[in-house]
């Protein structure tokens, strides 16, 4: 019984260390600083990518590097609320085609490596934008 | 010899044409190319078409593989192509070597797989395939010799695959269910049906970790029937695919194909090569 009670102490402060411990996405990601220097070499992968720079030509850069900060702010539950544009809104008359999609995501990631943001981290980044793909692609 | 400059030959033509390849689907998504020559793991289809085509796109992909267990070796070549992410065809030809009888074993195969809904990363639920893997002898007197009924065969699948981002301890992890119905003793090798009974619903399972975009390692397993009151066992492998760039994959596996024809304790080793374009 003594010794079971001193494992629950034990798994006590294992959880409460955990617990204390434990950073946010957001925090992970150096918080807005962090989500910045992401977009730029984001930014900086698509001015470079013949395949997809054309959906760009029309947009404002700056509205759409703090547009996508503050959503990736939310996404990583940051403490930003993106009230732009909706996904719908924004995209359609793009058509964006499936294939151009996933070059975006190439991209994407190719930043996130400049950036030095483990794997880990990505794919919890990665995770919370996929279910975005339907409200982008062939609208 | 004529495989290998084949291989050799797609090879080439893989580091010279890199303009024209598909490359619509994320890297490593569409899996690699399994011993029957359907897109999948190593030894089960997978609900993912073969190579890198989205859906405005096709795709043509060539792989060898070979498997080299305790008493027999098997090498496989093939091709498939991918038609707007929606069709596969696959074409693969199976040498089987026995040694010990210095005979070999040559069977064809020809498959065609239809995506039926979803895509492994993006929708809600699991992207789901039919897929057909038409089988036949070029000499079927060992397989007659042995029992079976028949010398050639058509295998019918249903697969489901999933990839969950980041869903353990921070990496994408991947799986894949099978269900085939096949007459085949040993993929066809020794024909179809036999003494025992012939066509079963058999059960087929995949799943990986990856940990890092290129690098998967995982496990397979694929149920086998005993038409043939031969002992013939359920497989299993460990693999580990590295894809490190859109053009080329290559599958390296240990196996545990159990009892064939009578020699058990059937383990060893497989590597595989698939180039896209």
């Amino acid at each position: 019984m003594k010794s079971v009670g001193i494992f629950l102490i034990c798994v006590g402060l294992l959880c409460g260390c955990a617990s204390s411990t434990q950073l946010s996405l957001y925090q992970k990601l150096d918080g807005k600083a962090g989500l910045a220097r992401i977009v730029d070499s984001f930014i900086y992968q698509i001015g470079n990518d013949e395949q997809v720079i054309h959906y760009f030509e029309h947009s404002n850069i700056e509205h759409f590097r703090q547009g996508f900060i503050t959503h990736m702010c939310m996404l990583v539950e940051g403490p930003c609320t993106y009230d732009g544009d909706s996904m719908v809104a924004i995209h359609t008359g793009m058509h964006i085609t499936e294939k151009d999609f996933n070059r975006v995501v190439d991209l994407l990631i190719s930043a996130m490596n400049e950036q030095n943001i483990s794997h880990s981290l990505q794919n919890e980044i990665l995770s919370r934008m996929a279910p975005l793909r339907g409200e982008i692609i062939k609208m | 010899m004529k495989k290998i400059k084949c291989l050799l030959a797609s090879l080439l033509l893989i580091f010279t044409l890199p303009s024209v390849a598909s490359n619509g689907k994320l890297l490593a998504t569409p899996g690699v190319s399994q011993i029957e020559g359907s897109g999948g793991g190593g030894i089960v289809p997978w609900a993912q078409l073969a190579g890198y085509a989205s859906d405005d796109e096709f795709s043509v992909n060539g792989f060898c593989s070979r498997a080299d267990v305790t008493d027999y070796t098997l090498d496989v070549c093939g091709a498939q192509l991918n038609l707007f992410n929606r069709v596969e065809l696959s074409y693969a030809q199976q040498r089987f070597d026995v040694p010990a009888l210095d005979a070999e074993i040559e069977q064809s195969i020809t498959g065609a797989k239809i995506r039926l809904y979803g895509d492994i990363v993006y929708s809600d639920w699991p992207q789901l395939s039919l897929g057909i893997q038409h089988k036949s002898l070029d000499d079927g007197s060992i397989a007659t010799l042995v029992g079976a009924e028949d010398t050639s065969g058509t295998d019918y699948y249903l697969a489901a695959s999933k990839l969950h981002l980041g869903a353990i301890a921070g990496y994408n992890w991947f799986w894949n269910v099978t269900t085939r119905y096949s007459e085949a003793n040993q993929l066809g090798l020794l024909g179809y049906g036999g003494e025992n009974g012939s066509g079963k619903v058999l059960f087929e399972g995949s799943t990986a970790i990856f940990f890092s975009r290129e690098v998967a390692v995982g496990v397979e397993y694929r149920q086998k029937s005993n038409n043939l009151n031969l002992g013939e066992q359920d497989w299993k492998d460990l693999f580990v695919a590295w894809m490190p760039n859109k053009h080329v994959s290559v599958t390296a596996a240990y196996l545990d194909l159990g009892s064939i024809a009578g020699a058990d304790d059937q383990t060893g080793w497989y590597l595989s090569v698939t180039g896209y374009w």
